[in-house]
């Protein structure tokens, strides 16, 4: 209280506001300076440096987020590659399965008509082989009806005494014979 | 009988203490209430040193930050984030943000003026200044409240919920002399006083240790004044930190009453 009373005595008869010997009185000339200045400096702030500092934040934060998007665009496009390689493949599969079918229906036709055409050769070669078989018996039988002839004349021949060719072959005889040989023979064979 | 007065007394006959006479610096005007003082210069260039930075800092900003921007976002990223946002909360921080920004690098600068060569003059230990500021953010957060809730219920929302009745009064009482009186008081008082109190022992060791070496003719003192020089340049770096955490304190307090202010409950 001493040092306050005539602290404050001093300043109100001062001539000199603010004088130092009362340092927690505020000097007017000061305070008005003090709140122009802080005036004149927040709208500065306000209007200029935190409007610049503030977009550079929102610029970052929109950069940030586009990253992220980006990275989520190409996961999908990565899945949606992945898909149509898996689609590809399952074509490719089924692809290769159906001309696998093919391949196995085309061997098994032609297989078939290898087969027929293996069964028809071998027809025909039997067929002919028959037909060569049956033409040389009858030219066969034909010489050896000759033959047989010839040899039976000759015999006769040589028992008679003389040759008898002439007149065998005149009269038929042999063969006369040999057809009734083969008639019964034939009669045989049906009768039995 | 002053206090310079009784503090030069004590300093004895040689040596005479600084006290707060050494703030006393009228340039224009050599008295008066509208003297032009050597703070009030001060404060006017480091207002300009601040806007010339901050332009050229951040006129060609970019998304991914130089060394220049870098340091400059993290001191706006600290009002920013590390106060505002915390403090205020993300809904309605930004509107502030301005406000505390100035605050903090208006209080920083002028405080590191007190350590700055040639400037060597904390403007903040002039308590007009300190009592300024600390005024804006008293009508702001009153105005806030006021505007919320209306006079009454600005009043009303001072005494906090679930008292018994008959102490409500005393509360109230005690609230309203929190909010309208030791605030603003202490928020301006003490930075005032850090950077007073901080500035005279600056000026004590220096001057002291000057007073010693050239004008004691005595040898003991010359070699003392080695330490106390070296106490100067400790408490020269002690000042730094105290420079700064000043102005972090006032930036914080200012955010915290302006918070209280929006804030649903008490």
């Amino acid at each position: 209280m001493q040092l306050v009373a005539p602290a404050l005595a001093a300043a109100a008869e001062a001539t000199t506001p603010g004088d130092p010997s009362v340092p927690i009185l505020p000097h007017l000339g000061e305070m008005i300076f003090g709140i122009v200045v802080f005036a004149a400096l927040y709208f500065y702030v306000a209007k200029k440096i935190v409007p610049r500092l503030e977009k550079v934040y929102a610029e970052r934060r929109a950069a940030i987020e586009g990253n992220v998007e980006k990275a989520e665009r190409a996961q999908a496009e990565a899945q949606a590659a992945l898909e149509e390689y898996k689609a590809q493949l399952a074509d490719a599969r089924g692809e290769a399965n159906r001309i696998r079918e093919e391949a196995r229906q085309q061997g098994a036709a032609i297989l078939v008509e290898m087969r027929e055409q293996a069964q028809a050769e071998a027809e025909r070669i039997t067929t002919s082989a028959r037909a060569t078989i049956e033409a040389e018996r009858t030219q066969a039988t034909a010489q050896l009806r000759a033959e047989v002839g010839r040899l039976a004349t000759d015999l006769a021949s040589r028992i008679v005494g003389e040759s008898l060719h002439d007149s065998a072959r005149q009269s038929g005889v042999v063969d006369r014979f040999l057809t009734d040989l083969e008639r019964s023979e034939n009669a045989g064979v049906t009768s039995r | 009988m002053s206090l310079g007065m009784l503090a030069a007394a004590g300093g004895g006959e040689g040596f005479e203490a600084p006290g707060q006479d050494i703030f006393w610096w009228p340039l224009f005007g050599t008295s008066g209430a509208f003297a032009v003082t050597r703070p009030a210069l001060v404060l006017v260039i480091s207002a300009v040193v601040i806007a010339v930075v901050l332009t050229l800092a951040t006129r060609r900003l970019t998304v991914v930050p130089g060394k220049g921007q870098m340091l400059t976002e993290a001191g706006y990223g600290l009002v920013r984030n590390s106060i505002a946002r915390e403090i205020i909360g993300s809904h309605d921080f930004l509107r502030f943000v301005p406000l505390l920004f100035t605050y903090f690098t208006l209080i920083l600068l002028n405080n590191l003026f007190g350590v700055i060569p040639f400037f060597q003059y904390p403007t903040m230990g002039r308590i007009a200044f300190p009592l300024v500021l600390a005024l804006v953010v008293f009508v702001i957060y009153h105005f806030l409240g006021i505007k919320r809730r209306g006079l009454g219920g600005y009043l009303a929302s001072l005494i906090p919920p679930g008292l018994p009745g008959w102490i409500k009064p005393f509360v109230f009482f005690l609230e309203l002399i929190t909010y309208f009186i030791t605030r603003p008081v202490t928020l301006a008082l003490r930075l005032f006083g850090n950077m007073f109190a901080g500035h005279i022992l600056l000026v004590l060791f220096i001057t002291g240790g000057e007073y010693m070496l050239l004008h004691s003719h005595s040898l003991g003192l010359q070699i003392l004044s080695i330490p106390t020089f070296g106490m100067g340049v400790v408490m020269t770096l002690f000042e730094i930190l105290v420079e700064f955490l000043q102005a972090y304190i006032f930036t914080l307090l200012a955010a915290l009453y302006i918070a209280g202010s929006l804030a649903d409950e008490h």
